[in-house]
This record gives C-alpha cells, sequence and structure tokens, in this order.
C-alpha cells in the first residue's frame, strides 16, 4: 500500500509540476467555458422546461471537451516509461505491476476529476444567486458529476491500456482516441438504426453514455451505470496489465 | 551472492543467451566482457528481475529472482545502460523517490540521501533538474540512486560509457571502493578498467560463457604463442634462418631499418625463447640492441575469445 501511495504521489507531482497540465487545464476550461456561455445565451432565449446543468451537460461543447481530454491526459502514462527506457529502474525496484498499473490510471484519473472541479462553481454560483429550480441542485446537480467519475474511469482506463501498447505518445494518444470515440460512438448506432432488436437496444442502454448522460443530468440514477462502469475499467485495467507485463518480458 | 543456472533466454527465432551458468561470490568485484549482442545487457536484466528467463534459474543473495523477485529486487541496485532517469525531476527528489520505492524512510532515508550524495559527488547539483545535467552527472545519478537503500549487490550496465577520461577515472575509483563492501557485476568494453578494478573476469561470446577467471590468469594462459621483438645487426649470416633454427619458433618477419635488421618472433606456446636468443647472438657475435617479449593483454585475451573467426 505504501509503494502504491509512493508511486501515485509521483505520477501527481509529474503531472501537477509541469506545464501540460496547466495548458491542459487551461484550455479544457476555455471548452467549458463557452459551453456555459451558449447553455447560458439559449436558456434566456427561449427558456424551455430544463435545469441549466441539464442543458449544460447535454450540450455538444461538453461532449467535445470530455471526449478530446482522455488522450491527452493518458498517452504518456506507459509510453513515456518505454521511451525514457525508465521503465528499466521502475521495475527493477521492488514494485509489482500491478501497483504500477493501478498508480498510472490513478494518477491520470485524478488528474481529470481535478479538470471538472471548476464547473462546480457555475452552478453553484449561479444557483446562489438565481433561482435554485432553473439552475438545478440536490440530485439534478451532483448526478451528473457522478456519472462524470463513471463514464471517466472507464475511458482513463483505456487511455492507459492504449498508452501501454507503444512507446511513442503519438500513437499512444491516436489509439485512445480511437477507443475512447469508438465506445461513445455506439451510442450512436442506436439512433441510426431503424429498427434494432430487442438484445441490440438492451446492450445500447448499458453502453450509451449519451442516454446516460440524459438521465443522470435529470437527477435520475440509473444502476445500470452504477455497474457497467466500474466492471468495464477493471476489465480494461486487468487487460492493460497484462499488456505491460507482456512488453517487458518480451524486451 | 549470484548464482545462474542453465540460464537461457531465446526470442522468436533468436537466442539470447544459451545455458549460462556462473555464480558471483560474496565481495567479488565481477566484469562481464563480450561483443555487442553477446547477451550482457539480456543477463543483467534477467539478474535484476526486469525480465524473466525463458528457461533456466537465477539466484540473487539466495532469492529466486522469479518467484520471490521483490526480496531479490531490494537486495540489489541495478544501475541499466544508458542510466534512464526522469527528466521532470531534481536530483534530490529522484533519489528519495527512489528511495522510498525500495522501502528507506524517515530519518534512514535522510541519512542515506547525505550518504551517497556526498559519495557520488552530487552536492552541487542537488537541486539541479535532472534534464539539465551532464552525462557524467547522470551517470553519478544513477549510481547513487542504486546505492540508495545499501545493497549487498551492485549491477552496473557500461556504467562508464560516454564519460570523458577524469569522469572514467572518477566512477572508476567509486567502483574500486565500492568494492570493498558491495558485490559488484559491471559490463564494460573498457578493458584496462578491467583490469584495474575487477577481481573477476566472466567473457560471454554468443550467449556462452568462453571464460571466467582472473585477469591475470587469463592473460597468463593466453601467452600461447606470444611474439618476441629483436633488433640486431649482423655482418655475415641471415638472422632469420639462424632464429628459425632455434627449437620453438614457429615464423620470422624480417625488415630492415638503416642497416638493423628487425626480426618478430613467433614462438610456440609456454615457452620463452629469450635466453636462447641471447646466447645465438653471442656465438653468432651479432650486435643486438633489443630483445623484448610482447606482453598479451586483456584485449588479447578478449579478442582470441570472441574474434568472429574463431
Amino acid at each position: 500500500m505504501k509503494t502504491l501511495f509512493i508511486l501515485l504521489r509521483r505520477e501527481l507531482t509529474s503531472c501537477y509540476l509541469s506545464p501540460v497540465a496547466y495548458v491542459v487545464l487551461c484550455l479544457f476550461l476555455i471548452l467549458n467555458g463557452l459551453s456555459y456561455h451558449f447553455t447560458l445565451l439559449s436558456l434566456s432565449r427561449a427558456p424551455f422546461a430544463i435545469t441549466v446543468v441539464q442543458a449544460f451537460f447535454n450540450d455538444l461543447f461538453f461532449w467535445v471537451a470530455y471526449l478530446l481530454v482522455f488522450p491527452v491526459i493518458t498517452m504518456r502514462t506507459f509510453a513515456e516509461e518505454f521511451k525514457l527506457g525508465t521503465i528499466e529502474t521502475l521495475m527493477t525496484a521492488p514494485v509489482r505491476d500491478w501497483q504500477v498499473v493501478a498508480a498510472k490510471f490513478g494518477g491520470a484519473f485524478l488528474f481529470y476529476l481535478s479538470l471538472w472541479l471548476p464547473s462546480l462553481l457555475y452552478f453553484l454560483v449561479l444557483g446562489w444567486s438565481g433561482n435554485r429550480n432553473t439552475v438545478g441542485f440536490g440530485a439534478q446537480l451532483w448526478a451528473p458529476y457522478l456519472l462524470l467519475v463513471l463514464m471517466g474511469m472507464f475511458n482513463v482506463a483505456l487511455g492507459c491500456l492504449a498508452s501501454a501498447m507503444t512507446s511513442n505518445q503519438i500513437i499512444a494518444a491516436m489509439l485512445s482516441s480511437v477507443l475512447v470515440l469508438g465506445n461513445f460512438l455506439l451510442t450512436l448506432v442506436g439512433y441510426v438504426l431503424n429498427r434494432p432488436s430487442r438484445l441490440l437496444r438492451d446492450f445500447l442502454a448499458y453502453v450509451a453514455q449519451v442516454d446516460h448522460m440524459d438521465s443522470f443530468s435529470r437527477g435520475v440514477i440509473d444502476s445500470r451505470a452504477l455497474v457497467y462502469y466500474p466492471s468495464c475499467t477493471v476489465l480494461v485495467l486487468v487487460l492493460t496489465y497484462h499488456v505491460f507485463q507482456y512488453r517487458r518480458w518480451k524486451a | 551472492m549470484i548464482r545462474a543456472e542453465e540460464l537461457t533466454k531465446r526470442y522468436a527465432g533468436f537466442t539470447a543467451i544459451d545455458r549460462l551458468t556462473f555464480e558471483v561470490g560474496k565481495g567479488e568485484i565481477v566484469g562481464f566482457l563480450g561483443p555487442n549482442g553477446a547477451g550482457k545487457t539480456t543477463t543483467m536484466r534477467i539478474l535484476a528481475g526486469y525480465m524473466p528467463a525463458t528457461s533456466g534459474s537465477a539466484f540473487v543473495a539466495r532469492h529466486d529472482v522469479f518467484r520471490d523477485s521483490l526480496q531479490a529486487r531490494s537486495c540489489l541496485g541495478y544501475l541499466p545502460e544508458n542510466v534512464p532517469l526522469y527528466h521532470d525531476m531534481r536530483v534530490r527528489e529522484y533519489l528519495r523517490f527512489r528511495g522510498a520505492l525500495k522501502g528507506v524512510h524517515g530519518g534512514r532515508l535522510k541519512q542515506r540521501l547525505g550518504a551517497v550524495v556526498d559519495l557520488c559527488g552530487l552536492r552541487e547539483v542537488e537541486r539541479a533538474m535532472i534534464s539539465t545535467l551532464s552525462k557524467g552527472y547522470r551517470q553519478r545519478v544513477g549510481l547513487a540512486e542504486a546505492l540508495i537503500h545499501e545493497p549487498d549487490l551492485l549491477i552496473l550496465d557500461e556504467p562508464t560509457v560516454g564519460l570523458d577520461p577524469n569522469q572514467i577515472r572518477q566512477v572508476r575509483e567509486l567502483i574500486k571502493s565500492l568494492g570493498e563492501k558491495h558485490t559488484i557485476l559491471l559490463s564494460t568494453h573498457n578493458l584496462s578498467e578491467v583490469e584495474m578494478t575487477c577481481s573477476r573476469v566472466l567473457i560471454i561470446h554468443r550467449g556462452r560463457i568462453e571464460a571466467s577467471d582472473s585477469p591475470a590468469n587469463l592473460v597468463r594462459q593466453l601467452r600461447t604463442s606470444g611474439l618476441i621483438h629483436l633488433e640486431l645487426r649482423s655482418e655475415k649470416d641471415d638472422p632469420k634462418t639462424a632464429l628459425l633454427a632455434v627449437p620453438g619458433v614457429k615464423d620470422v618477419a624480417v625488415t630492415v631499418e638503416e642497416g638493423w635488421v628487425k626480426c618478430t618472433v613467433r614462438t610456440e606456446a609456454h615457452v620463452d625463447l629469450r635466453p636462447d636468443f641471447y646466447r645465438l647472438a653471442g656465438e653468432r657475435g651479432w650486435l643486438l640492441r633489443e630483445l623484448r617479449q610482447d606482453r598479451a593483454t586483456l584485449e588479447d585475451v578478449f579478442v582470441e575469445i570472441t574474434h568472429p573467426d574463431t
């Protein structure tokens, strides 16, 4: 446990002590701010029966920012260690493979979470200065954040898997884009198909991130998401562990 | 300290090391020599627990490097080739991180940090970013990192490659002083360094151990067909035929320079014909101004063992 903590601290310091983290955070906030701005603009022009939170989390800007961020924060996790060769010093210290995988994942995931924290301010400030009912409060406010945590862990894990497969950060980023985007686009299958079979519909109900967000941002917590994302995360991390071990052993 | 038994590592269609069996005793400084691609790095990586062998077993301080990997790893300090380091860390920060990772904490970590920083001469750069350090300093940071947890065994993969002569001397002195307390296995291409620091040499070629002995013994064994150089002036006869008539002489090469005849004589194994030549010169009335036997060096041993034609 102590080893895991030491590794995690190293991941976080290397992340927050580099300018990259702040560039990412800054650009991310610009996208978020735009999203917030247009949400408020459209709601003030033609009031709908939806809350600000709901409008924000179902906006196109939101999804773009959300999907863009995973390759950026995960591409260096493993790829950089392989590239620099530091993987050799790291893995000849008394650490276990799973500890390294868990620390890399944990570091990227915590950074991802910290990206979303500023957006909470928008709703808290607006709710405090205006009508809480039109902004959204209680479950309507925290449920979408819960879903961000859930979806985020799965996508960060996908990014880590991509990074473990290569020594090149660009390839890692492309690969994780494909995985993350591919996974996201599964949502659209339901919209494109004319008459999906029942089995397919059930399957899509599990994987459709857009649909999950739709219900969570209304304050409806779908237990399928609570099961689906953590279990997929574990699955992908196990895969990452094996890919990581395989690459080291064949080196 | 190290015991390798029938250690084999095969990649797809290529055997990197082939049934290596060797031991390194406590307190030895062993030089691991071999041409590029002979399997040195592979062997060291296996011993350091970085990757498993295809078959065979290896023990570090009686811990199986594969089954008890964590215990084995905590007994050794490993300096990989080219010294990979995190460029975004400061020297002291890096050493603290590595120390903690190897289970050195609290007061002991502080004390060890001070000790390795002094030992490796890192005092003036301890607050510098690793990315700004010169090659020599990086090498020393790597060495300090390997030493931070006071391991019994040090495995150093080419610790002096890329350093300037002064730095090489410093690192060599450092390794020598470390040898008093630690067991060291080091690989290098610098043979004079091996002769100066190592108590034993392992020569590996095409994945197999070809020689294992002290440098002096290896050199002694090699003086198989030593060369003897003579420089003389002869008025009457031809020195070449006279020299060839001496029992034990295999071959004579002659060049003449300003009236002096230079003969290079190849002799048979383990014989020293210098007294015979001296006597011959006396009998024939040659004017002898040089009589010298080539001393074989470790380089000759290395070439003899690992030459592509042999």
